[in-house]
């Protein structure tokens, strides 16, 4: 029989060796106490590393690494500031995207069905071209609340609600109609005391698609979280921190789609 | 590669990022890095290769590529270190604050063979190609490691002339 190796120890550990040389290895432990412990000391790390980070498998998925999942489409990096190029290089990305991923004639299929380009786009874009603006940013202004979501929601053929996001310090500035491809589309703006706006778009354009998980885009500079929920599709957009984003996303998400499964 | 089998496989890639780099946050980066990666070097994926071992196989450039920058070679691992007060082996099985701590103290090349094994199933073969190594070196460093674990987990630490650090 060939002699024993270091190597050989391992393999046996590892189940890489033929049965013939396994029966080997094991005729060599009976003899080598020495080599018995410490390939039962391997084998008991192995077992103990599978232990120590199994729970990581049950973890829920961020949402940043669920929107990295899906091809970039139109993310696109960048810090570009005036408004008007934030919202061309959205448009430039999505064009530019379609045609040079989807491009590609063997992924066309998957990265059509997968990719959801349209509502973190159009909401971007829209959260480019009204948030910065400083005489009009809303049609209709939050001490007409009432007025604003009954209109909307006529608007829309759906009961829409302005979330509250005081406790995070964001408050209602109002809120605008905006035209979608397929019909109307609301934005809600809001504000913290230092002026930063992030807005909610709420589509009805839903193409059939299922329900999603939070998911996370950005578009031009600007962070998405968005999710779609029985007949509405949500994007909440602002030029904060994708984390700052993600905890007044969660509270949107918490007071409009208690239904809606995480994962 | 479509976007559902890459979805499916986050957790796994989550999980080796954890082992790998100790630090939660430092894990996911490392996986989000991987993704954009990966969709911008689609051209590089045959259809028919496993994703899972390419997928891994861009972290690790990437991690080389971290490491390189940062020159020095385990620094979340280190920094997690201090907090951990280190205690004695038992010696029925393994307690395993002590084995992430003995972890930690690995060489991050040793560690990645370890944990391709351990946690990823891989074969000897496919951990060479993931790492892009030769099998002898695969071999080498999975011995390497595991004695070093066992001798950290039996309490006889290795000397002080193999610390990693570069300064």
């Amino acid at each position: 029989m060939m002699p024993i190796t270091e190597a050989d120890l391992h393999a046996y550990v590892d189940g890489e060796l033929s049965p013939a040389r396994r029966a080997d290895v094991e005729a060599h432990l009976a003899g080598h106490p020495d080599a018995a412990l410490r390939v039962r000391a391997w084998q008991e790390q192995k077992h103990a590393v599978q232990r120590l980070f199994e729970p990581v498998l049950d973890e829920p998925i961020p949402p940043a690494l669920e929107a990295a999942a899906v091809p970039p489409g139109a993310r696109q990096r960048g810090s570009a500031r005036p408004a008007l190029r934030i919202a061309a290089g959205v448009m430039l990305a999505l064009l530019g995207g379609m045609a040079g991923w989807w491009g590609h004639g063997r992924y066309q299929a998957s990265a059509i069905a997968d990719a959801r380009p349209s509502l973190p786009q159009q909401a971007a874009i829209a959260h480019a071209v009204y948030s910065p603006d400083v005489r009009r940013p809303v049609e209709i202004g939050a001490d007409q609340e009432t007025q604003l979501v009954t209109w909307l929601s006529r608007r829309l053929g759906q009961d829409v609600r302005a979330p509250k996001l005081g406790s995070l310090g964001f408050e209602l500035v109002g809120g605008r109609l905006l035209p979608g491809s397929e019909g109307p589309v609301a934005q809600f703006m809001y504000q913290d005391a230092g002026g930063q706006r992030l807005t909610l778009y709420v589509s009805t354009e839903r193409d059939g698609n299922p329900d999603t998980a939070f998911r996370f885009a950005r578009e031009g500079g600007i962070n998405v979280f968005y999710w779609i929920d029985g007949p509405f599709g949500y994007a909440l957009s602002a030029g904060v921190s994708k984390d700052e984003l993600a905890r007044v996303a969660s509270a949107v998400y918490d007071q409009l789609d208690k239904r809606l499964p995480r994962h | 590669m479509d976007s559902r089998a890459v979805t499916a496989l986050l957790p796994r890639l989550r999980r080796y990022a954890r082992a790998l780099a100790g630090d939660r946050a430092a894990a996911d980066d490392l996986v989000q890095d991987t993704l954009e990666r990966a969709w911008a070097r689609l051209h590089t994926w045959h259809t028919g290769r496993d994703l899972g071992a390419w997928l891994l196989s861009i972290m690790h450039n990437l991690r080389v590529d971290q490491l390189r920058g940062q020159r020095l070679s385990t620094v979340p691992w280190n920094e997690t270190l201090d907090d951990m007060p280190s205690r004695p082996t038992q010696a029925d099985g393994i307690e395993l604050e002590d084995l992430e701590n003995a972890l930690a103290q690995l060489p991050e090349d040793q560690r990645a063979v370890l944990l391709l094994v351990a946690l990823e199933g891989m074969r000897y073969t496919e951990v060479a190609d993931t790492l892009g190594i030769p099998l002898g070196t695969v071999m080498s460093r999975l011995s390497r490691g595991r004695e070093r674990l066992r001798l950290i987990l039996d309490g006889q630490p290795p000397a002080a002339g193999t610390l990693r650090m570069i300064k």
